[in-house]
């Protein structure tokens, strides 16, 4: 059997159904083993970083591992920021590469690039294969590393000439490596010790981020919230892990948090971090973070997370999922509770906090406001959707006015901030859903990063809903701008742009520009009633909207910057925050 | 503070390149660095010298730790070890400065490799410190040229780091 048939052998064993990629010199044998086989489907996009995006969101949205397939040189560089995106993002993924025959390799060959080289800062791990002996146990070994311990993408650079060279095709049913040996039970002492001081917690907060939807946990995060009756905060990459509708949930914390998950993450005395990695985007610096006193509780899977920015009382090295059973099964076995009295005043906290309505917005019968149709998208999807986004103000607006109620509804760039990645993604969500709603929410700078896909979603009849909130600025630089650069707008408008119902319906699809609010519901109905289109929505909204809350870098959490109607508070804060011991 | 770190990492091609480039990448530093196979030849052992707070430390050891192919880390400084490094240096030696090198390199148990009219070029082995104060007790201007491999280490008596 050929190089080329073994590896598509392989991908048959592993079970994938999708390969995203692009053809080119390096790979042609490999897509002539495609050619020959009918068991999984090879969708042709029109840029390799949309190649990879889309393998991201089909992994993201199904719980399997994406696949992407792009040949040696300019082919295997575009790959390169989607790959990034996936490493920050924790995603199951192989990335198949070409290479340049091996006899050619270091000679710069015609579009060789040493791929090994360049994807290795961003990469779980990489394989270069030199021998067709070698494949069909590399392709194991990445699927393996992709999927087990913290989840990542796996680049296999393979060599022209191993594709075409022959060998018995012997696919190894395990893998075991002896210096790769990822947890998954946590240390029962450490158990005891989280389970013992959640029983004293007087302020408990359960933060919840995206560690906890790769290992699948959110039913044992929603267990875990029944039992304490523990208030949860989402990380971005956390959303739907706890419904987002839920009382107990208060929503996503963070630089555009909303107020009361900032300020119970603030004041907290026992924060069980759950999957989520105290990122900078989500404590700000931890000398602000760590101002008020709390005990921390850090269940992660990757050592090297726990402690990296802020110090741990309790590390619990293991899978979530599994963590969590066990603290569960603990605390049922041993009763082992917060106190119903102090708990019941830190909620009273918690609703005065809540009751500012932080994401309250000023409505225009003039212009469209971005968050106004985030909250009908999600009226009328009734939060059923999947949701993409790209990256700006449009995400942080998703983010905030969607209320996601199951993990992997929420597909973004969390940890990359990819411009480019909604559509694409998009794209890979919808072929693992056939049958469910995918949206696309994105603005009219990010979407032209890959705007090209949409000739993609016609060659393969994808339906999307792409939801434009088209301020003709780079929203979120603009923001910036006018909170630290005095107002100058350094580069961050877009003029010229294209008319985007035209480039739509040049493509092939639906394209509707709403120009007025009370045009925004019907326009959103009638594109979610073209069950079989895509179509564009081109929503030409409010250009100064800001995304509050804010917390500017270096300041703490419980230093918003906060919307029209909470300012007041801004300049009482500091004193509400010295009688706050009195509350609990 | 110094630390002496000690890897087992797979032999296999670009295992190297990943550790260096996760020192690069994540900005910690690397003082020396040895690396060779051992009696087992599917495994390597690396020595790396660097410095950094606690909290650094344990960061580089555990991020190491994350790398596929490495298959333990210790690291020396936490409990008795004993180092050496090796160094060839080659001095002038003339006149009456050709017997004081000779009394130095003594003096420091150092072996002369290779003589010349002109030059000694003497081996001399030890922890680093030690091969730094030869720098530092022989003149300057004597000295034509150095190489030194960094340091190496094991742990002393029973500690053993193995597969």
């Amino acid at each position: 059997m050929s190089g080329a048939e073994i590896l598509v052998r392989s991908l048959q064993e592993e079970g994938v159904e999708y390969v995203f990629g692009y053809p080119g010199g390096a790979v042609l044998e490999i897509y002539d083993a495609i050619f020959k086989q009918d068991q999984f489907k090879h969708v042709l996009v029109r840029h390799e970083q949309a190649a990879v995006h889309a393998a991201d969101g089909y992994s993201r949205s199904s719980r399997k591992v994406g696949v992407a397939l792009v040949t040696s040189g300019p082919g295997a560089t575009n790959a390169v920021t989607g790959i990034a995106t996936a490493y920050l993002d924790s995603i199951p993924m192989v990335v198949i590469s070409g290479q340049v025959p091996t006899a050619a390799i270091g000679l710069d060959a015609f579009q060789e690039v040493d791929m090994v080289g360049i994807t290795r800062p961003c990469v779980k791990h990489n394989i270069l294969v030199k021998d067709v002996r070698d494949l069909a146990s590399s392709i194991k070994k990445a699927f393996f590393i992709a999927t087990t311990g913290r989840p990542g993408p796996v680049v296999v650079d393979i060599a022209k000439d191993v594709t075409q060279a022959k060998t018995t095709f012997a696919y190894p049913q395990t893998m075991s490596m002896r210096s790769y040996n990822p947890p998954s039970k946590g240390h029962p002492g450490q158990i005891k010790k989280a389970v013992n001081l959640l029983g004293e917690a007087r302020r408990p907060v359960l933060y919840v981020g995206g560690g906890a939807v790769l290992a699948n946990a959110s039913e044992q995060v929603r267990e875990l919230a029944r039992m304490t009756g523990a208030p949860v905060v989402n990380t971005l990459m956390g959303l739907g892990a706890f419904p987002g509708d839920d009382r107990q949930n208060l929503g996503m914390l963070g630089m555009h948090g909303l107020y009361e998950a900032n300020m119970a993450t603030q004041n907290c005395d026992v924060l069980v971090a759950i999957g989520a990695r105290f990122d900078d985007r989500v404590i700000s610096v931890p000398q602000h973070f760590l101002s008020t006193p709390k005990k921390i509780i850090h269940i992660d899977i990757d050592p090297s997370s726990i402690a990296k920015r802020v110090k741990v009382d309790i590390p619990i090295v293991g899978n979530v999922r599994d963590v969590l059973d066990e603290m569960i099964g603990l605390m049922k076995q041993t009763g082992v509770m917060p106190p119903a009295e102090p708990l019941a005043a830190w909620w009273r906290q918690i609703e005065e906090w809540r009751r500012h309505d932080c994401l309250k917005f000023e409505w225009s019968d003039e212009v469209i406001k971005p968050q106004y149709v985030v909250q009908k998208l999600y009226e009328i999807t009734k939060g059923d959707a999947f949701v993409t986004s790209d990256v700006g103000q449009h995400q942080m607006f998703a983010a905030q006015y969607y209320k996601f109620k199951k993990p992997r509804q929420w597909i973004n760039s969390g940890g990359l901030g990819t411009m480019g990645f909604g559509l694409p993604s998009a794209m890979g969500v919808q072929l693992a859903n056939p049958y469910d709603t995918v949206a696309c929410i994105t603005g009219e700078a990010s979407i032209q990063m890959c705007i090209q896909e949409l000739s993609t979603c016609k060659q393969y009849h994808i339906p999307l809903k792409i939801i434009n909130l088209n301020n003709r600025y780079l929203g979120m630089v603009r923001q910036w701008q006018e909170f630290f650069y005095g107002n100058r707008y350094s580069e961050s408008y877009m003029d010229a742009l294209p008319d985007f119902v035209r480039l739509a319906e040049a493509y092939g699809h639906v394209g509707i520009r709403v120009e007025k609010p009370g045009d925004v519901e019907g326009a959103l109905r009638e594109a979610m009633s073209l069950k079989d289109r895509l179509v564009f929505l081109d929503f030409i909204t409010d250009q100064k909207e800001n995304v509050f809350p804010m917390v500017q870098n270096g300041k703490g959490l419980n230093q918003m910057d906060l919307p029209a109607h909470m300012r007041e508070l801004q300049l009482g804060q500091a004193s509400k925050e010295r009688d706050y011991g009195h509350l609990c | 503070m110094r630390h002496i770190l000690s890897i087992l990492i797979e032999n296999e091609a670009g295992a190297l390149s990943r550790v260096v480039g996760l020192f690069s990448a994540r900005g910690y530093n690397i003082d020396s660095l040895t690396v060779s196979t051992t009696e087992d030849a599917t495994l390597s052992r690396m020595t790396i010298v660097t410095h950094g707070s606690d909290d650094v430390i344990e960061q580089i050891t555990k991020q190491l730790n994350k790398l596929i192919e490495v298959v333990k880390v210790i690291d020396l400084n936490e409990s008795d070890h004993v180092e050496r490094e090796l160094m060839l240096i080659k001095v002038r030696a003339t006149g009456k400065d050709r017997d004081e090198m000779k009394r130095m390199s003594d003096i420091f148990r150092g072996r002369i490799l290779d003589v010349t009219e002109k030059t000694y070029t003497i081996e001399l082995t030890g922890e680093s410190a030690k091969l730094d104060a030869f720098i530092g007790s022989v003149d300057r201007t004597l000295i034509l040229e150095t190489v030194r491999t960094g340091a190496s280490g094991i742990g002393r008596g029973e500690r053993i780091l193995k597969v």
